[in-house]
């Protein structure tokens, strides 16, 4: 038994589409992965059969030596696979406290109560706090998410998800939309995290992966193309050709 | 990080006093109208009732983004339940309001489990089709519900074993608003609830929600049960006030006009919904007092004007006025 | 036999009438998803108007209808390029609201000028004769209702394959944003949509009077009936809406003759069930 995320033979079809073809992979407790790969390669679909969004066509996923894949989305988060969303995917009329407040509620079990307050557990606010000032929102907290700069609302998405503290944590282009002068903050978040964490990072930015990242898988068309340390990803003649010489689509 | 503490107190304190401002709000509203409209109680009585219904209805639709067509089949359920009831059973009121309460979230749970797995059109569809059932049922189970007669002479005893319901109807007009505040205060506990919150989550973003690890179909299948239940108490204080029950508290119309006096009002906002609903039964009486079609230019103006003009109900007619009055200078 | 025969006549022509009106509410639908309360609004008038050009002016039956429905498709023109329009960019709420307004102010309008009664279209006795068949006699109606019906089906088959427009409906109707991308103008075939939607909706209301009477409630009363069509055979979908429209019409009849009474509850429940296990429809494109 490995302890962390493994995953087996996994395909998935989007009609005659192959979007994810036999992955075979593993994602061990405290590793720092960087999913990279062109655009529509199906990194986010990857991401997605990992997080039970979407179905695969065939193939396991085992955390820590258990299948998670008759476990609904949710079900999953709760056993610790959380990702955020590639496109802001938030509570737009709620506050960026509120929008942090309720997946530690949830992490907390606790969004099935109704004879208590939200905000009524002390520890719970000051985590929020403690968030906000991590990912510099504090000036911010009280402001609906629907009136914020679209970098910022690229924060709270990361605080969302960091808010669950997860066992694996998928991130998906992060940095995407994030004022160059504010990606640091999301470099300083990741290496903040515990190191028993599993973190696997999509990401465009080459300078960001190589901060956070000491494993990079390449995926094309749904394949592994290179799986190494960044050493022998920069080395590698076809990667260069293939997409770090090419345009970062 | 007393900082911190000390702001999270402060919101505390101020949170607690949340649920007390409304209940008071609407007794001294309810008070004032039992002494300037003592001729007018039975009006007044029907509008409280349905404020009633438009609460729940804003649980699912404003608080959860739930759009049904079909909110009807638990206030009638909840009505024929407390008929019944008190017809056969007992006579106490406060039993046929629980019996309402019971039918109410029973029907909610059993349609609940089947139409909240759709979405959109579909979602409409079947809510509408459960109360076509259910009023079909009532009309054909004559034995039992009287059919398209309904159920009539319903009485209750006094109520708490001391007030005797009069003629006039000021008891019930006191026992309604009564149920209205309780119902209002708990409504206003859950909606600074963490599981408020979760509903307003899944009504800005169900598939954030899944992400975060909610079982989003069991929250909603818990809201539309507290929603039937209370739907099923307004039904049932209809049933007892009016001492009838007819298959006309399945109708279409009357799921129609619950969601039109809640987007009047305001959506996702308990004092939209008695806003809403006062309103829209006001003008209902005077205009449709004069001739019934004039009735239905005046609503159907004024909904085409909210939708284009104030999509967020009446509720936010006083911060658009501020805002435009901060424009102008 | 006798029964059966008549189920199925009486069935196949209310399942026509259902799929006149509805059709054009579900090419809206689907094409614009929009919740268009107001369709059967469209009905409305056209009876509204044949009854005031008949029976009141004394214009022939045939060329009533015929002016009727022409006065309802620029109306529906004139309310698209006005209400829809600004409508369609609404929420599902917001839709559902603005157009029970437009249903309110039709219903209020033509009782204002002609009531509440039961409007007659003055349509020439010949209808309510009989054919006969050789083994069988019918009323001429139901046979000009059944033969309207699948013309209707026809030409609407030949618009939709074999025309431009037809292509372009359906491109639109697959992927509205792909379709204005490739420089369709999508709000032009709107409006046409909208247009022929609305002159079915008409043609259906006057040739099936008979079945649903027109009277100024007739857009709600009847709504329901017409948004079960149009979810049950799929947004979008006019093959879809044509099975629909004739099973239910098929399953309505039956339930009245066969089980009086309980006939209504299992259509109803039926409806539940199909919309539970397929919240697209029978022929709908899914989520
Ligand atoms: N739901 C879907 N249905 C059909 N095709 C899809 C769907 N989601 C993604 N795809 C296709 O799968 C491919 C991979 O997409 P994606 O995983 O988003 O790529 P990446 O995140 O690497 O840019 C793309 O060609 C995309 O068009
Ligand atoms: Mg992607």
């Amino acid at each position: 038994m490995t302890s962390g995320l493994a995953v087996h033979g996994l395909s998935k079809n989007f009609g005659g589409l192959q979007v994810a073809r036999n992955l075979t992979l593993s994602l061990p407790n405290g590793a720092r992965t960087a999913l990279i790969g062109p655009n529509g390669a199906g990194k986010t679909t990857f991401a997605n059969l990992l997080t039970g969004v979407l179905k695969p066509t065939s193939g396991t996923i085992l955390l820590n030596g258990k299948s998670v894949g008759k476990m609904s989305e949710s079900e999953r988060v709760r056993a610790g696979i959380a990702k955020t969303f590639q496109i802001t995917n938030l509570f737009r009329d709620l506050t960026v406290r509120e929008n942090i407040r309720l997946p530690i509620l949830e992490r907390e079990r606790r969004t099935n109560k109704v004879f208590c307050h939200s905000d009524g557990i002390p520890e719970l606010e000051c985590e929020i706090f403690q968030l906000l000032e991590d990912l510099a929102l504090t000036p911010l907290a009280d402001k609906p998410v629907r009136g914020l700069a679209y970098g910022q609302q690229r924060l709270v998405e990361l605080a969302l998800t960091l808010a669950l503290k997860p066992k694996v944590l998928i991130l998906d282009e992060p940095a995407a939309g994030v004022p160059s002068t504010e990606s640091h903050l999301i470099v300083q978040a990741i290496k903040r995290l515990p190191a028993d964490l599993s973190v696997l990072i999509i990401e465009h930015d080459m300078q960001l992966v190589f901060e956070v990242a000491n494993r990079i898988i390449v995926l094309v068309n749904g394949a592994i193309l290179l799986d190494g340390t960044p050493q022998e990803v920069i080395s590698n003649r076809e990667v260069r050709e293939l997409y770090l010489g090419a345009d970062h689509g | 990080m007393t900082n911190a503490t000390d702001q999270v107190s402060i919101r505390r304190k101020m949170g607690r006093l949340a649920p007390v401002l409304p209940a008071l709000i609407v007794s001294v509203a309810a008070a004032i109208a039992f002494i300037l409209f003592p001729y007018d109680l039975a009006f007044l009585t029907r509008i409280v009732i349905m404020m009633i219904f438009v609460l729940s209805f804003d649980l699912i639709l404003g608080y959860a983004g739930i759009a049904t067509l079909g909110h009807a089949a638990m206030y009638g359920c909840g009505a024929y339940a407390a008929g019944l009831v008190s017809l056969h059973l007992a006579s106490d009121p406060l039993i046929g309001l629980l019996a309402g309460a019971v039918a109410g979230a029973l029907i909610a749970w059993i349609s609940g489990c089947v139409l909240l797995r759709a979405q959109g059109v579909a979602l409409l569809m079947i809510s509408i089709a459960v109360t076509m059932v259910l009023q079909e049922t009532a009309s054909q189970a004559r034995w039992l519900t009287g059919g398209a007669d309904g159920l009539a002479g319903i009485t209750v005893s006094p109520l708490l074993g001391m007030f005797e319901f009069d003629f006039v109807g000021q008891v019930a007009f006191v026992y309604s608003v009564c149920i209205l505040i309780a119902v209002l205060i708990f409504c206003c506990i859950l909606a600074s609830s963490p599981f408020g919150l979760a509903l307003r989550g899944i009504e800005g973003s169900a598939s954030r929600m899944r992400a975060i690890g909610t079982p989003v179909y069991r929250r909603k299948v818990t809201v539309y049960v507290i929603a039937g239940a209370i739907a099923g108490i307004a039904g049932a204080l209809a049933a007892q006030v009016t001492g009838l029950v007819g298959i006309e508290v399945f109708n279409f119309s009357l799921s129609a006009d619950v969601m039109v006096m809640l987007i009047v009002g305001g959506a996702g906002r308990l004092y939209g919904a008695l806003v809403g609903t006062l309103v829209f039964m006001v003008v209902h009486h005077i205009a449709a007092g004069i001739d019934p079609f004039n009735w239905l230019f005046v609503i159907g103006f004024m909904l085409l004007i909210i939708v284009f003009a104030l999509p967020k109900g009446l509720i936010s007619l006083p911060d658009r006025l501020v805002a435009l009055l901060r424009r102008k200078p | 036999m006798s029964i059966i025969f008549s189920i199925v006549v009486d069935g196949v022509a209310y399942g026509m009438i259902l799929f006149m009106i509805s059709v054009g509410l579900s090419i809206t639908m689907g094409l614009m998803r929009i919740i268009n309360l107001a369709h059967g609004g469209f009905a409305l008038l056209g009876g509204a108007a044949v009854h005031v050009l008949s029976v009141r002016l004394g214009v022939p039956f045939w060329i009533a209808s015929f002016t009727a429905v022409i006065i309802v498709i620029v109306l529906a023109l004139v309310l698209e390029r006005l209400l829809y329009r600004h409508i369609y960019g609404f929420g599902e709420l917001g839709q559902v609201l603005a157009t029970i307004g437009i249903v309110f102010l039709m219903i209020a309008t033509v009782n204002l000028f002609l009531g509440s009664t039961i409007l007659s279209l003055g349509a020439p006795q010949s209808l309510t004769a009989a054919v006969d068949l050789g083994f069988k006699t019918l009323p001429l109606h139901r046979v000009i209702v059944i033969l309207a019906g699948f013309i209707i089906m026809a030409s609407l088959w030949l618009l939709m394959e074999k025309t431009r427009f037809g292509i372009y409906l359906r491109a639109a109707v697959d992927n509205k944003v792909a379709a204005a991308s490739l420089g369709i103008n999508t709000p032009r075939v709107f409006l046409a949509a909208f247009a022929i939607g609305a002159g079915l909706a008409a043609f259906g209301g006057i040739l099936g009077a008979e079945l649903l009477p027109i009277e100024a409630y007739y857009p709600l009363r009847y709504m329901v009936l017409f948004l079960i069509v149009v979810s049950v055979g799929g947004l979008g979908s006019i093959p879809g809406s044509f099975a629909a429209s004739l099973g239910l019409g098929i399953l309505d009849t039956a339930g009245r003759y066969l089980l009086p009474g309980t006939g209504t509850i299992f259509f109803f429940l039926a409806i539940t069930a199909l919309l539970a296990l397929r919240p697209q429809g029978l022929m709908g494109k899914a989520q």
